[in-house]
């Protein structure tokens, strides 16, 4: 457990370095033409890159509350975006206190105590029946459905799926005890590499637009060398899971698929609001929902598949 | 630092407030400063400020970097702020108000001749020219005529336009819990009063200016 873990902390200082190394070659390249902005955006997002491995890297040697922890702060930053484009009212200000300092906390509290039969129904169920009804109280009509879809929606994105990453430590499997860590390094690794793959595939090849009203920088060439570059880095990764070659690529084809898709619906919330990003605060990366898009639709996904298959319960 | 400099545990008790105030403000807020008119340099300026919400100046205050901050003084009404032994000393210590009496009947001393002592020892000054929180559905109300005697009695320092956008969600009147939103702070253009320009056209312009930082110029009813 501890060698693969320095291992991968190892390969993944190593990736980032050449990363670092070509982003300054890039920018000392482009120094005397003046400001290059891709080059300049490409440095941001490799910084941040590294502040994001670093976190992961100090959370997963705290051990299960680090990560949970820190997911839980990653909550709290992706619902005080998505809370921000919503249309709440004066009069939804109980339900919104509620949702932020009542259930975001009892749901990682429960994902802790590997609670399932709480933490996957809270909200959908619970949640789901008692914000309206906080948000009733004060009668408030305009636009009611609207606010409380959306604050379902915000709990839903924000909370719920992103919890889903930590609630992998709770799954039982066979032989694997102790390791479920690496359970969440394969699904962020495989999700997160395939959007940085998607970007570089379609730089590099991207003809046909997929999506040109949603998300106008999406290609197919990029989509298809992406997902199946990313898989094939997931099937490589088998090592550090309970998977076999065959199934690590499966599974990672469909958690890419599924993050592919997450980037494209969140666009369409983006577009719909009329803002470029979630928010400012990863520089070059906007809000932390543009960074988590993909790992908030895969992981839900692929924390149910493992339980269906692998779990022993 | 120079905060750190004392030694008396009157600035040590300063100094905890103060992170604790602006580490609050970031995790509620994640505020950023949008300086897209004036830049944030040490320069001597009259800050003027939409005003929602008591946390107002503490968001502009948590924007201007650290050097800024130390001679940055917030205008606040002194009903308010003397109301307690806590607000008393946030409002003196920490943020070095100049505290002002908004009843004329009661006032010991003319506000704007407070708010030019405090630029002539060389301060900048944060302030909110609507003279009340804005409790309406109206996204700025009419300016008090302070801001004019203040460019009149000082006419060679800087105005600043400063827009706040959301903290009035973030804290509706009357709530307890402040909901996590994310605020954006955005710096304007100065501008200055201009040769026989009157109380009246350089209010408007004034309001003009600010109102042209919002996300919603209209000023119209929501």
């Amino acid at each position: 457990m501890n060698n693969n873990f320095l291992i991968l902390l190892a390969s993944v200082a190593a990736i980032l370095a050449v990363a670092s190394t070509v982003g300054f070659i890039l920018k000392w390249r482009s120094g005397a033409a003046g400001l290059n902005g891709t080059v300049e955006n490409l440095n941001a997002r490799i910084n941040a890159w590294w502040v994001m491995a670093i976190l992961m890297a100090i959370a997963f040697s705290v051990g299960n509350t680090g990560v949970v922890i820190l997911f839980a702060i990653c909550s709290f930053a992706a619902l005080r975006e998505f809370l921000t484009l919503t249309n709440t009212k004066a009069a939804d200000h109980w339900a919104l206190a509620v949702a932020v300092f009542v259930v975001l906390p009892l749901q990682y509290v429960s994902v802790g105590m590997n609670w399932y039969g709480f933490y996957s129904i809270f909200i959908p169920v619970y949640a789901f029946l008692l914000l309206p009804i906080i948000a009733s109280l004060r009668g408030e009509t305009d636009k009611f459905l609207i606010r409380v879809a959306e604050a379902q929606w915000a709990l839903m994105v924000s909370v719920f799926c992103v919890s889903h990453v930590p609630a992998l430590l709770s799954l039982n499997i066979a032989g694997y005890e102790g390791q479920n860590l690496f359970l969440i390094f394969f699904l962020v690794v495989v999700v997160q590499s395939s959007d940085v793959l998607q970007y570089v595939w379609g730089k590099l090849f991207g003809k046909r637009k997929i999506a040109p009203r949603l998300s106008p920088s999406k290609t197919l060439e990029g989509l298809v060398g992406g997902v199946l570059s990313a898989s094939a880095l997931g099937a490589a990764l088998f090592w550090i899971t309970p998977f076999s070659m065959l199934q690590a690529a499966g599974l990672s084809l469909v958690i890419t698929i599924m993050g592919f898709f997450g980037g494209l619906v969140m666009s369409a919330i983006k577009r719909d609001r009329g803002v470029k990003d979630w928010g400012n605060l990863i520089a070059g990366h906007g809000g932390f929902i543009d960074r988590l898009d993909s790992v908030i639709f895969s992981a839900p996904i692929f924390f149910h598949i493992v339980r269906f298959f692998w779990d022993v319960h | 630092m120079e905060i750190l400099a004392g030694s008396s545990d009157i600035s040590f008790l300063v100094y905890l407030t103060t992170m604790f105030i602006l580490a609050l403000a970031h995790t509620i807020t994640a505020v950023r400063g949008n300086w897209r008119g004036v830049g944030p340099v040490k320069r001597q300026r009259v800050y003027f400020v939409n005003h929602n919400s008591h946390g107002d100046f503490v968001l502009v205050w948590t924007v201007l970097p650290a050097n800024l901050r130390a001679n940055t003084r917030p205008v606040a009404g002194s009903d308010y702020w003397m109301a307690s032994r806590l607000k008393r000393f946030i409002g003196q210590s920490v943020f070095n108000a100049v505290l002002i009496d908004r009843n004329p009947e009661t006032r010991q001393a003319d506000p704007v001749e407070m708010m030019v002592e405090a630029l002539d020892a060389g301060d900048s000054l944060i302030l909110f020219p609507e003279g009340t929180r804005n409790m309406t559905e109206k996204v700025l109300l009419p300016f008090k005529p302070g801001l004019f005697h203040l460019a009149s009695a000082r006419p060679d320092i800087d105005m600043v336009p400063v827009w706040i956008e959301n903290l009035n969600r973030v804290m509706p009147k009357g709530a307890l819990v402040p909901i996590p939103l994310i605020c954006t702070v955005t710096f304007g253009d100065a501008m200055r009063l201009e040769v026989d320009e009157t109380k009246q056209d350089f209010l408007e312009r004034a309001e003009a200016a600010l109102l042209d930082l919002s996300s919603d110029k209209s000023n119209s009813m929501d």
